[in-house]
């Protein structure tokens, strides 16, 4: 899928590595992909009043094959678990996940026979944003540290991490 | 070739924008008719009514907020009221009235995201924008009372977590002052939209009767013309002092139950007012020693008082051998907690009866026969909300 595929191993990039990541950084579409409380926080962030268009991230995408952000909003149950992975294996690369919450970090207040504790379990999580459910600032602080790290990505490097698949 | 009729399996969900959460519909489709579509759920099942009976009657209050995480107060008031008729406690006047007061707003609000949610799934996107905005109001008054957004747990056994805030009179009056000053802009944006109609009227009808055999509450009863509301029926935490009206629908389509949420708004802000209005004065706690907590002030400067809360936040209260049922009347409709106590300071069973599972029964009937895209406008009309289904 990505621009990475197509640039050969002798190359050394560094002010196109500036430009696709100023570019990645500014229009992630995340998954419009809700589980539990967290997803109504999320969608607070995206309403109206706090209003995530302003840092060029408001196109939810119903289908995980236009997506490349994963905000995990919720507690994810062992039913969920399959789902959850085929999800995040339809996104093409580059893709990046967001856990939302203390449920999706690390099984919340929920430690019982049905709750996956920390979705890290089964995909790679690049931020864990803390609170129960976080407030939508939080989240929006969570994005931004996101794009913080996307921001020092390095076509080379990411190349390199592709090979990390879920669990 | 053979000449027999073939229907086709789809899955819905569960990641799809439109089944609020992690539902799927399995649909047997002939063509663009659906022939059966059958809800599965346990998708977001967190064991929620087991987990409560691994704990003191204290510490289960915020497992009940993560179930209709819509309405968290609601869910709080019903276990509480559960709790409070199981250890026979009485609490003050002002408790009643503020409980009231603020779960007539959580309605407000579970019903504003009902109507965001409905509507973008009809298509009309901006309503959600303006839903959410109002919703932000009372959002702000439960994080002055609790100190949280949503998850506040602040209806507690025996009274509230903390004394009403300084400015809530203030605060309720500005809600239902806007509130009802934007209801006219939804009004104009929707309830005479002819899109709007199209899409809802004599869609996913259901008949008074079949309404009653499938033991549905809330708006899904009231919208075929019965007259069912747990606040009429049975009155619980002074709702005898209140005048307001019952909506009713005739038809039993998603419109009708779309005009009566929007006719609960207004009669929950008339509610709120009352409340507002009339709050009396008094403690914020029951005054049981051993049961429920002592005020925060003096437990800090009272010895008797620091002990109670000691041994209540570190042993709990043994309550007696016995069940009891206590139904509200949530947002979704009848929301009912049994429990039953074993003589020890844990409860034996806890059993929730959500509205949102018991209405979701209602969705084969609701969208046999119709066109897939109705199926859709049913699931948002239930109002479902998938944590109260799965638990």
């Amino acid at each position: 899928m990505g621009l990475e595929e197509k640039i050969p191993d002798s190359i050394i990039l560094t002010s196109l590595d500036k430009m696709v990541n100023w570019a990645r950084k500014r229009s992630m579409w995340p998954l419009g992909f809700g589980l539990a409380c967290c997803a109504i926080e999320m969608i607070s962030t995206f309403a109206a009043h706090f209003d995530l268009a302003r840092y060029g991230m408001e196109v939810m995408r119903a289908s995980p094959r236009q997506a490349d952000l994963m905000i995990v909003a919720g507690r994810v149950s062992m039913k969920m678990v399959p789902v959850i992975k085929t999800l995040y294996e339809q996104m093409p690369n580059p893709k990046w996940v967001i856990s939302m919450g203390a449920c999706a970090s690390c099984g919340g207040v929920f430690n019982n026979y049905a709750i996956l504790q920390g979705v890290d379990r089964i995909i790679p999580v690049d931020i864990y944003v803390p609170g129960c459910p976080p407030r939508p600032e939080q989240l929006m602080d969570g994005i931004l540290k996101l794009q913080e790290i996307v921001e020092k990505d390095s076509l080379k490097k990411v190349h390199e991490e592709w090979g990390r698949k879920a669990v | 070739m053979s000449a027999e009729k073939k229907t086709v399996t789809l899955n819905m969900g569960p990641q799809h924008p439109s089944t609020h959460g992690v539902l799927r519909v399995k649909l047997e489709l002939d063509g663009e008719r659906v022939v059966t579509a059958e809800p599965i759920i346990g998708y977001l099942h967190t064991g929620i009514e087991k987990t409560m009976e691994s704990m003191l009657y204290y510490k289960a209050i915020p497992a009940t907020d993560r179930m209709d995480y819509l309405a968290p107060m609601s869910n709080n008031l019903g276990y509480c009221l559960a709790v409070e008729k199981l250890m026979d406690i009485e609490v003050p006047e002002k408790v009643k009235w503020a409980r009231v007061c603020l779960v007539e707003l959580t309605r407000v609000a579970s019903h504003l995201v009902w109507l965001g949610t409905h509507s973008i799934d009809l298509g009309a996107m901006s309503m959600l924008m303006y839903a959410f905005r109002e919703r932000e109001l009372i959002i702000d008054l439960y994080e002055a009372c609790g100190g949280q957004r949503m998850m506040t747990s602040y209806i507690r056994i025996g009274g509230l977590a903390s004394d009403l805030p300084a400015d809530f009179e203030k605060k309720v009056r500005n809600i239902i002052k806007t509130i009802r000053e934007k209801m006219k802009d939804y009004d104009k944006l929707l309830t005479e939209n002819p899109i709007f109609i199209m899409r809802t009227k004599g869609v996913a009808v259901i008949s008074a009767e079949d309404a009653i055999n499938y033991c549905l509450s809330g708006p899904m009863l009231r919208g075929c013309g019965v007259n069912y509301d747990v606040r009429k029926a049975n009155p619980y935490s002074g709702y005898e002092n209140f005048d307001f009206d019952v909506p009713l629908g005739k038809n039993g389509d998603a419109y009708d139950r779309y005009l009566i949420r929007m006719e609960e708004m207004r009669q929950s802000l008339k509610i709120a007012e009352q409340a507002i209005d009339g709050m009396p004065e008094g403690p914020y706690r029951a005054h049981v020693p051993g049961v429920v907590l002592p005020p925060k002030e003096d437990v800090l400067y009272k010895m008797e008082s620091m002990i109670f809360h000691f041994k209540i936040i570190t042993d709990g209260f043994e309550a007696p051998v016995g069940s009891v049922y206590q139904a509200i009347e949530s947002p979704k409709g009848e929301l009912g907690f049994y429990i039953t106590g074993d003589g020890t300071n844990i409860p034996r069973r806890v059993r929730v009866r959500p509205p949102s599972f018991v209405n979701l029964g209602a969705l084969p009937i609701l969208t046999e026969g119709h066109l897939l895209a109705d199926v859709v406008c049913a699931i948002g009309s239930i109002d479902i909300v998938l944590g109260e289904v799965d638990r």
